[in-house]
């Protein structure tokens, strides 16, 4: 009798769990600390806002690790759904067809309409493939841009450099007599060369940076232009204006918010994090300086941090789980949210709308700065790059650049060791690809 | 004298299966696989692969690169090695000879032991941070305008005081036992032979010591070409950029950071070499010189 009981309750509970079974999918990210906490915030909210789905969000370590994770479930087949992944780390992924679904295609096969012009300019085609479909859903979008102190500037009586001749002629040396470092940087491949790039409207590789194949790609970053720029970086460094403070990003921001240095140049997505501080001045940021030598009419920047993809070998059920997520990660009051929190840029028109409607920018206008930049005009060289071993490149420039910051090296030995290091790695990789 | 033995030949290797199954899934067949894909460049997801025969080892061989992080890390290893074990010993022979509080010097000596290289690498930072480090304030204070991070040098030599710190204890308990097996007749024959205390030490203490010595010098060799990876890591915040990396560091920023798996598998195959020669350099030749007894 009593086993008959048992056996009735057991049959219960599993028709109640068909009936109210979820499909469950998995995201893998790399944010950690507070950006972790919001983007629990984002998961909660999902499987809140319906019963059919749970998303469950795994912090995974920095963006490398969680990209390497991702490859080796892949490989083994237990991958996540959604696997979240860098900039640098785009062209592996996106070279790897079979390995991830298209979110246009997945937008579109679940009914979920999809029209990139609803996208920002600025992100529209980073993680996109040649023809302009839409591969990487872009996430956590930022741009370097340039933080300030206000205080600073306003003791050596200038104001924010528009261009890197103007910062040298006339910024830095006020900052310098008023006692200040005038400019520090976080980032030199993604700042000084990416986005150095974009921003002065300048090809980054060949095969239309990269976009139509790995096959034949050559970086070419050794231009004058950028060899003039780090002349001066040298120049600046000897004179007192600038300070390289290594490779570490936070090694090179906190001088800035301990008020040593007047200019930092950063990630508009650090202004979430500057902003919960209590600096001891006030902050505000404006766009990257250009130079005037190399162009009259500068460019938007790139996109920096990272996209999501949606993984390849689920279920049906499951990836239109992972569409339904998307539809609502890319919702404006989600995107809104995701911006205050994190200073992040909204990925949508509608979301950027919704933020100025709110009066978001009237409180703090540098929150604006990132997406200001990333729309201002385009061109074929700021749509993106891509390049296969791309983070071992970065490791190489991180490597020579900081022998030319140390005196190890001259800039024209630099960025020959780099291109051609560069580019025996481009081609490695595309042996990679038969 | 009567050999002990099996009565059935089944047994003895049943006993070792799991031993050797063990071996054969965590080290033959990992091996194996390093040494089919470095003969290979392959996709990281898996789809696309080219075999290019010895190019990945031919590309290290022309990589000034790499002979450059192969020499730092020779160096690294003999500087590691002789300051751990020249300390280790010192400390080892004065701990000896204390009379009160021996146990309590002993142990505080040992302390660091217990401390995983990370977190060591963790301390290291806190010491020579940028701004604030205690250590790099000191240096300072000397005229050495210490940066970790920023100049090669600096970052080496906080790797070395690092990794030395940590391995010092390993080396005192070893050599303070290898101290305490020296029979008190010996002792006692050579205080009457020599009175100044330096000259027993070379003549009759340290070449019995020479045992433990050669056993520890192997340890130190194997834990400053690998061990150490914990220590490189975090003072690098795993991005090297122009600081130092050993060899092995090197395979894990191709493979798990660059994912380029021919590259970094040719770079441990090297690297499994390495550590066979050594371990054919220690059989071969020192356990058969060294008497134990």
């Amino acid at each position: 009798m009593k086993n008959i009981a048992i056996g009735t309750t057991a049959a219960l509970s599993l028709l109640a769990n068909a009936a109210f079974a979820q499909t469950e999918i998995t995201w893998w990210h790399a944010m950690g600390g507070a950006l972790g906490e919001t983007v629990n915030q984002i998961a909660e909210g999902f499987n809140a806002s319906q019963n059919e789905y749970t998303i469950t969000p795994v912090f995974k370590g920095t963006y490398e690790e969680t990209l390497t994770a991702g490859i080796a479930a892949f490989r083994a087949g237990e991958q996540p759904n959604i696997l979240q992944v860098f900039d640098a780390g785009a062209a592996t992924v996106i070279a790897a067809q079979g390995a991830t679904i298209p979110v246009q295609d997945l937008l579109e096969a679940n009914g979920v309409t999809f029209d990139i012009d609803d996208y920002i300019s600025g992100v529209r085609y980073f993680y996109a493939d040649a023809d302009g479909k839409m591969i990487g859903m872009p996430f956590n979008s930022s741009s370097p841009i340039m933080y300030y102190n206000v205080q600073a500037l306003e003791a050596a009586g200038v104001t924010p450099p528009l261009t890197w001749e103007e910062f040298e002629t006339v910024t830095a040396p006020a900052l310098k007599a008023a006692g200040y470092t005038a400019l520090a940087q976080s980032h030199l491949p993604w700042i000084f060369v990416e986005n150095f790039m974009s921003r002065n409207d300048l090809p980054f590789a060949t095969n239309n940076n990269g976009y139509d194949g790995a096959d034949g790609t050559r970086i070419l970053v050794n231009i004058d232009p950028l060899k003039a720029h780090f002349t001066a970086l040298t120049e600046w460094q000897d004179a007192g204006y600038f300070e390289w403070f290594g490779t570490g990003w936070n090694d090179n921001q906190t001088p800035f918010e301990n008020g040593e240095v007047a200019i930092w140049l950063g990630s508009s997505g650090s202004f979430g994090g500057l902003s919960k501080l209590d600096l001891g001045f006030d902050f505000s940021a404006t766009v990257l300086p250009y130079w005037e030598a190399v162009t009259t009419e500068p460019k938007q920047t790139f996109i920096g941090g990272a996209a999501l993809f949606a993984m390849s070998g689920q279920s049906a059920e499951e990836n239109a789980a992972t569409a339904a997520f998307f539809e609502y990660l890319t919702s404006p009051e989600v995107q809104y949210m995701w911006h205050r929190e994190t200073g992040y840029v909204p990925i949508t028109e509608a979301a950027y709308e919704l933020a100025i409607s709110d009066g978001y920018y009237d409180r703090f206008p540098a929150a604006e700065v990132g997406i200001q930049q990333l729309s201002l005009k385009a061109s074929e060289n700021t749509r993106g790059y891509r390049m296969g071993f791309y983070v071992q490149i970065r490791d190489v420039m991180n490597r020579e650049f900081g022998r030319i910051l140390t005196g190890e090296t001259s800039v024209d030995d630099a960025f020959n060791t780099i291109e051609v290091e560069a580019n025996a790695l481009l081609s490695r990789f595309a042996q990679t690809q038969n | 004298m009567k050999r002990a033995g099996f009565a059935t030949r089944w047994l003895p290797i049943l006993l070792l299966l799991p031993q050797l199954a063990i071996i054969a899934v965590f080290f033959y067949w990992p091996a194996a696989v390093a040494v089919q894909s470095s003969f290979y460049l392959e996709d990281p997801f898996g789809f696309g692969s080219s075999f290019v025969g010895f190019d990945n080892y031919t590309q290290l061989a022309d990589s000034s690169e790499y002979w450059r992080i192969a020499k730092f890390t020779g160096l690294f290893t003999v500087l590691v090695t002789f300051f751990s074990l020249a300390l280790a010993l010192l400390l080892a022979v004065k701990a000896d000879n204390v009379l009160r509080g021996a146990k309590t010097y002993r142990t505080l000596l040992m302390w660091v032991y217990a401390v995983a290289p990370p977190v060591a690498g963790f301390i290291g930072l806190l010491m020579f941070n940028q701004t604030w480090g205690p250590l790099a304030e000191l240096a300072k204070s000397l005229g050495w305008d210490f940066k970790l991070g920023v100049n090669f040098g600096d970052t080496a030599t906080s790797m070395v005081l690092v990794s030395v710190w940590k391995q010092v204890p390993v080396n005192f308990i070893f050599f303070l036992s290898g101290l305490q097996s020296i029979p008190r007749s010996v002792r006692e024959a050579a205080l009457i032979d020599a009175r100044s205390s330096f000259r027993r030490f070379w003549d009759v203490t340290f070449p019995l010591l020479a045992p433990t010595g050669f056993f520890l010098l192997i340890i130190n060799i194997t834990y400053a070409m690998f061990d150490t990876f914990g220590v490189v890591d975090v003072l690098v915040k795993g991005e090297p950029g122009n600081n130092p990396m050993t060899l092995v560091y090197k395979v894990y920023v191709d493979g798990f950071r660059g994912n380029d798996i021919g590259g970094s598998s040719a770079q441990s195959v090297i690297l499994m070499v390495l550590v066979l020669a050594l371990t054919i350099f220690q059989f071969r030749l020192v356990e058969r010189r060294i008497h134990y007894t």
